[in-house]
């Protein structure tokens, strides 16, 4: 239909290579900008290792809300509450014992890392369930309604002074209130490669590492092997949601996600699909949220506003919802474009032309249009202040694809629900062949056939 | 299923079905006779009383018309059957078992599987999808077996054998050339075929048909017709909701009249033709 259309058509290796394009020229792009900024090779490092970061957690999260939208029609805008309780569970179990007079006021129960993070998912994917319970045997606005509810309330929770420490078998725990906790449990890399005795072989690529950076470079490879992890978890995301998808588990959400009544018509337990599918998406959630937040020296609610929410949202109506490749590719673009673009847009310009004089106020900024026509002064105004405009380019781009793209990059991609291709059985093909004349051989010739069927149905069925 | 204390028809033909290994030929199997029974139905909304008190039953192995002028309640009669309402009072018993107010799902999973009025195709999803989606009882339902590495095994042997079923049933009914289309391009024809024949693709003993000609060309309305006869020939039992009185008139060997929430009469064709009451029904006497 459209130019875009082609162009998605024609990328060899189909959808794969267009990740891996789209993930080429954003890395392009920044390791272009940062040469335009002057960065050294550690700030080159440096910004591949946040962009990786910020395309894997969005790309995470964009996967998991397309099982909940994408696949279920489940409309879930209380994503940032489930990863909340995913890092906050997670740190309560993690966070080592309380020690009096120790930097952290409060303790953890002092668990593997790893026992945390199960925590974590299991308790948003509880805190789903409790929230699906009631809302999915209404119609479907109602959840929108319950789930961004509760995501404020659990900000508001864990900024109570009651929840700001408590006791919990005979340990004192909390979640910190305003003032934020400190995550002061092992760091994940260490405790990672120290679970699998690699601990000294990463010390020895930290060191390999000085040949190129020689001043401390274990933050720059940190950051990079973490992003790394991240990449690898929005594989195994991927590789979960694709079997889920393509299963005829898949196959019940996607009738319920068309038409709930005839789901369960033909026998199926919608409520109970329903509530798994919302379960697995919110456990999904509240593990994007953990390794979104792990590396980070503490964690305050106030991350967690409803706007992260929509975030996950425009990455995937980016991508296309229904679409787990267009999920990572919504992730990926919303990452390097929308969420780190503006912040480089602006560095940049300000680094090329270091003498521009921008307003320092809207006044000052809309005056000269005004008296003289002069737009200069406005235009250096809102680059000065692009950051800030982020939101609003955000909507810009939501309102653009919603015209000209409602389906988003990769949203006519269909993928089958099935665990094997449905083109006629070969055994089938070999019965009828003789005996029938009229035998449509298989998919091939079928597909010719329906294409003219919809082109000779159309005009009367978009009614 | 009941209490000991007041024990249903069913439990006492049960009864005697096994006292008396069949001897009483013709009141025995009251069940297996009539699949669906239906007593003393009745559902209001707000003040309009739908259906009142309706009564009837269904022959195994029958093409059953339910008909009535607009507004007697043969859609919320189907409603109610199918669980897709909850009664206000009434029974419905299918198989023998008692099932008013069940779940939709749970009834379809009986055996009892009926279509919409307007042919409610999932169009996002291709024929095939739609036809994969509807066997019971699939296991890679559970999410556990369908994501688990060697368990999936299992799931693909299962999806393997449905895909030859679905494909012969869409040999079946003459759609095997859309196969690959989006149920959505349909026309409305290809629809009410698609919708039957998902839903027998469900295994069920009684297939409840909600005007499954309405706005079908007359030749599809044949084929259908036909289909419909062949399958009920092998067994099925149908209980259709029709407007057109010839169609029902020509096929159907048992006609329920449904008049203001209740049964009118029934018979067959020939009675019902000749019945004073439903033709003052249909041409607006009592209102």
């Amino acid at each position: 239909m459209s130019v875009k259309e082609d162009i998605t058509a024609r990328v060899p290796g189909g959808d794969t290579g267009l990740i891996v394009l789209v993930l080429a020229s954003a890395y392009l792009l920044y390791l272009l900008a940062g040469i335009g900024l002057g960065y050294d090779l550690r700030g080159q490092l440096n910004s591949i290792a946040t962009l990786t970061f910020y395309i894997g957690v969005f790309a995470m999260l964009s996967l998991a809300l397309n099982l909940h939208w994408g696949y279920t029609g489940l409309f879930n805008i209380g994503i940032v509450g489930f990863m909340a309780v995913g890092v906050y569970v997670m740190a309560l179990v993690s966070k080592p014992l309380y020690v009096a007079g120790g930097a952290a006021q409060v303790g953890g129960l002092g668990l593997p890392l790893w026992v945390g993070i199960l925590a974590g998912m299991l308790a948003a994917a509880i805190l789903g369930f409790v929230v699906a319970l009631p809302a999915l045997r209404l119609r479907a606005d109602y959840l929108a309604i319950v789930t961004i509810a509760m995501s404020e309330i659990v900000r508001f929770s864990f900024l109570s002074g009651d929840l700001q420490a408590f006791s919990l078998m005979g340990t004192r725990v909390g979640f910190g209130g305003g003032s934020g906790l400190i995550l002061d449990f092992t760091p994940p890399l260490e405790a990672l490669f120290q679970a699998f005795g690699l601990w000294g072989v990463y010390n020895g690529l930290v060191d390999a590492f000085r040949a190129i950076v020689p001043t401390n470079p274990k933050p720059v490879v940190d950051g990079l092997i973490y992003g790394l992890l991240l990449l690898g978890f929005v594989v195994a995301f991927y590789w979960l949601l694709k079997r889920t998808g393509e299963s005829p588990f898949g196959r019940v959400l996607k009738a319920i996600r068309e038409d709930e009544d005839v789901a369960n018509a033909l026998g199926k337990n919608t409520d109970g699909f329903k509530i798994k599918s919302f379960m697995l998406g919110c456990a999904l959630m509240g593990l994007a949220g953990i390794l979104w937040l792990m590396p980070q020296g503490a964690v305050t609610p106030n991350f967690f506003r409803p706007r992260v929410t929509f975030f996950v949202w425009i990455a995937l109506i980016i991508g296309g919802a229904g679409s787990n490749t267009g999920s990572v590719l919504g992730g990926a673009v919303f990452a390097a474009v929308l969420y780190q673009g503006p912040r480089y847009f602006q560095n940049l310009v300000s680094t090329v032309f270091p003498n521009l004089d921008s307003p320092s106020g809207f006044g000052q900024a809309i005056s000269p249009l005004i008296s003289s026509f002069d737009p200069v002064p406005f235009l250096l105004y809102t680059i000065d202040s692009i950051r800030q405009l982020q939101l609003v380019v955000m909507g810009l781009v939501l309102i653009w694809l919603m015209h000209n793209r409602p389906e988003g990059l990769l949203g006519h991609r269909k993928e089958t629900a099935s665990v094997i291709p449905l083109s006629r059985p070969k055994s089938m093909v070999a019965a009828d062949g003789g005996a029938d004349e009229s035998v449509r051989t298989d998919g091939g010739v079928d597909e010719g056939d329906s294409t003219v069927d919809r082109e000779s149905n159309g005009g009367v069925d978009d009614e | 299923m009941s209490d000991a204390s007041n024990p249903s028809v069913d439990d006492v033909a049960n009864k005697v079905d096994d006292d008396a290994l069949g001897a009483f030929a013709s009141g025995v199997d009251t069940t297996e006779q009539f699949p669906l029974q239906v007593e003393g139905l009745r559902k209001s909304f707000g003040g309009i009383t739908a259906v009142d008190g309706a009564s009837f039953e269904v022959e195994a192995g029958t093409l059953t018309g339910l008909i009535g002028p607009n507004g007697a309640g043969k859609s919320t009669t189907f409603n109610l059957i199918t669980g897709m309402l909850k009664p206000d009072a009434g029974t419905v018993t299918f198989n023998g078992e008692d099932i008013t107010g069940l779940e939709p799902h749970e009834i379809a999973n009986r055996g009892m599987v009926r279509t919409f009025q307007i042919a409610r195709e999932l169009s996002d999803m291709t024929v095939l999808e739609n036809m994969m989606l509807a066997p019971k009882h699939q296991r890679g339902e559970a999410l556990w077996r369908s994501v688990t590495p060697v368990l999936r095994d299992d799931v693909r042997e299962q999806e393997e054998e449905l895909l030859e079923r679905v494909w012969e049933v869409l040999d079946f009914f003459d759609i095997d050339h859309i196969a690959h289309e989006y149920a959505g391009n349909l026309s409305g024809g290809q629809r009410k075929l698609l919708e039957m024949a998902r839903a027998l693709l469900t295994d069920p003993d009684m297939l409840l048909l909600d005007e499954p000609f309405a706005g079908v060309n007359p030749t599809l309305e044949k084929k259908l017709l036909e289909h419909v006869h062949e399958l009920r020939e092998q067994g099925y039992t149908f209980l259709l909701v029709e407007h057109d009185m010839d169609l029902i008139m020509n096929n159907c060997e048992h006609v329920i009249v449904l008049h203001q929430g209740q049964v009118l009469t029934e018979g067959t064709p020939d009675d019902i033709r000749s019945n004073e009451e439903v033709i003052e029904a249909y041409l607006g006497g009592t209102v």
